[in-house]
């Protein structure tokens, strides 16, 4: 590229875009080494999600082979072994097993590890409870989060900048420190692990986040678009449905999934004001355990699992995710 | 702002105005409701219980106790230690992230080939959830089969170290995990803050055949400067509250050797004795910390914001 561009001159006058430094060989070179080298990096960053990948496909005999191996059949032990419960069986129930001519897919992966399985496992469901919390939380904290952020863009509020600053110090509170009279309230409430005590905190927790980044993504329609609206005899909630509402998809959009990776990550909440009935999957992976000791790749899959949506979800946000990391502050 | 909303209210109708301020009300007030619910209103009641005994688990009324709680905390080496913890993981990882998110971000600065997807590669890591990344270095730090030792030894990787096994090496460990997941963050922020530079600086620089140096002391640096403070300050405030990551990776162990205040605050009050009232009084130091940090975040953000 850089070739044909010294062959066909500069395009633009060079004051705008032309850097001096770019035209001599040796700065070309050096591009190409630095090129060479983020990608090394990159690489390197990458090979703990690699591994994760690759233990939670292991078969659970080689999981703990030296040298660690990287070629080797996949299974899906790990998976099934996160799913069920099961447990270790007897030479000679294992060959009685094998001969039943009814095996499900399920039971016959188990049974190459040795296994039987009994039942579900506890992790199935705290991954519904996941969902379940953090989607209704999501679409409470960004429903609230557009009115106020609507509000606070178009309206003289009085105070409306401390108000702000008020809203945003919520959400640098840490955790444990809101936990502690969260835990009492909830408990004489009769809030503690159930699904809407989570879900409701949740909300309030994103909340801060949404009013902050939905106020900028507002402040970027222009108004001139309402008021018109309003000329031709709009009421303003008619304006903020038909005129606001679908210039704001994206942004509104953009807010939703990062409120819903903050919900399903949350781990120290779920931690100390859920038990068992609401328990969601962060702080259900680190008691993964497996039937027989620490079963690594069974933790993998637990891990991968969550992962999965998580990393899709960057990759879909890339161009929102500086906006969203810095309460909509910096927005290129 | 003012000047239209008065403007539209004068030419309007005086339905029309009365219905914009109900509207606004209408439209804040849930979300006032919900902050005051959930953090105002816990917040005073935890400022009462940090002047008493109260114990969540004892079947007993809160007694008043003064400042009791506070001045046992002040005087507990423990706690102290719990705090030069956390002050030690904050500075040695917020520094190296700062470091290597500004190179990082200077190697990615031109684009090449592939540089846009491998930028949103390395970001990856930093929206995962810390305590799950915990879990899975645990195993890449296992001492017999995990692969962090085996690269770093690989013809004899159990005569590496244990890291997780040591004061020392397990802070090591937790630093430099949170420096995997965070450095893309600063990175990110720098990256902004370098595209925003004109191009014409660099160019009078080079006229005035001003060394490499040179342009990155006087252009690169202050240019980036904004962004690289709020990056700072994000990373302090998140490391000094910093609670998941040790307790998927060490627990807070060896021993109390990775124990920042969030886990020693999670023990004190959910664990044992459940000594709600002393917890609350060490919630209340941690909150006045964060707060006076947070402060200054915030006024930052807000003037980024205004321009």
């Amino acid at each position: 590229m850089t070739t044909t561009f010294e062959q066909t001159g500069p395009r633009t006058p060079v004051v705008e875009s032309i850097r001096v430094d770019k035209l001599s060989p040796r700065s070309r070179l050096a591009g190409r080494a630095r090129a060479i080298i983020a990608t090394v990096l990159a690489l390197i960053s990458l090979i703990p999600v690699f591994w994760i990948i690759r233990t939670a496909f292991i078969p659970l005999n080689e999981v703990t082979a030296i040298p660690p191996k990287i070629i080797f059949t996949p299974s899906l032990e790990g998976l099934v072994g996160l799913l069920t419960d099961d447990r270790i069986l007897s030479e000679s129930a294992l060959a009685a097993k094998r001969n039943d001519p009814n095996l499900s897919f399920v039971d016959r992966v188990m049974l190459n590890a040795g296994r039987e399985v009994v039942g579900s496992s506890p992790y199935a469901s705290q991954l519904v409870n996941s969902v379940v919390i953090a989607g209704a939380s999501t679409i409470l904290s960004v429903f609230f989060g557009l009115l106020s952020a609507y509000a606070f863009s178009r309206f003289n509020i009085p105070g409306a900048g401390d108000l702000l600053f008020f809203i945003l110090s919520t959400r640098m509170l840490p955790p444990v420190v809101v936990t502690i009279p969260i835990f009492l309230m909830y408990r004489s409430l009769g809030l503690h692990d159930t699904h809407i005590g989570l879900i409701l905190l949740y909300t309030v927790f994103n909340l801060s986040f949404s009013v902050w980044l939905l106020k900028g993504f507002i402040d970027e329609i222009p108004r001139e678009y309402e008021e018109a609206a309003l000329v031709d005899g709009y009421t303003r909630l008619q304006a903020f449905r038909k005129i606001v509402l679908p210039q704001a998809l994206t942004g509104i959009a953009a807010t939703t999934v990062f409120c819903l990776i903050f919900a399903w990550n949350e781990y120290a909440f779920a931690l100390m004001l859920t038990s068992q009935n609401a328990r969601t999957a962060p702080p259900a992976i680190p008691s993964i355990l497996g039937s027989g000791g620490i079963e690594w790749n069974t933790i993998a899959s637990g891990v991968l699992i969550f992962l999965i949506p998580v990393v899709i979800v960057t990759f879909a946000l890339r161009k929102y995710l500086l906006r969203g990391v810095t309460f909509g502050a910096i927005r290129k | 702002m003012a000047v239209t909303a008065q403007a539209l209210s004068s030419s309007a109708p005086r339905r029309r105005h009365m219905s914009d301020a109900s509207l606004v009300r209408l439209f804040i007030i849930p979300t006032l409701i919900l902050l005051i619910l959930w953090n105002v209103f816990p917040l005073f009641y935890s400022l009462y219980l940090s002047f008493t005994n109260y114990s969540a688990i004892a079947n007993k009324a809160p007694e008043w106790v003064g400042f009791a709680n506070y001045t046992a905390i002040l005087s507990r080496p423990s706690f102290w230690n719990s705090f030069i913890t956390t002050g030690v993981y904050a500075i040695l990882s917020v520094s190296l992230q700062t470091v290597l998110g500004f190179g990082l971000a200077l190697l990615l600065r031109q684009k090449f080939w592939g540089s846009g997807i491998i930028t949103t590669m390395t970001l990856v890591p930093m929206m995962l959830s810390p305590v799950v990344v915990g879990m899975f270095w645990k195993l890449i730090y296992n001492p017999s089969y995990g692969i962090f030792n085996y690269l770093l030894n690989p013809l004899d990787p159990r005569a590496a170290t244990d890291m997780l096994r040591f004061p020392n090496t397990a802070m090591l460990a937790v630093v430099i995990v949170d420096v995997w997941m965070w450095t893309p963050f600063v990175m990110l922020l720098c990256l902004s803050g370098l595209s925003a530079i004109p191009d014409y600086l660099y160019e009078a620089a080079a006229i005035d055949r001003a060394s490499a140096w040179f342009q990155f002391r006087r252009i690169t640096l202050p240019q980036v400067a904004p962004l690289l403070m709020i990056a700072i300050l994000f990373r302090t405030i998140e490391a000094l509250k910093s609670f998941d990551l040790m307790m998927g990776l060490t627990g807070g162990g060896p021993g109390n050797a990775t124990e920042t205040v969030s886990i020693q605050l999670y023990r004190l009050a959910f664990q044992g004795q459940f000594a709600t009232g002393r917890a609350s009084a060490l919630a209340y130091i941690v909150l006045i910390i964060v707060i006076s940090i947070s402060n200054v975040y915030i006024r930052y953000l807000n003037r980024l914001r205004g321009e």
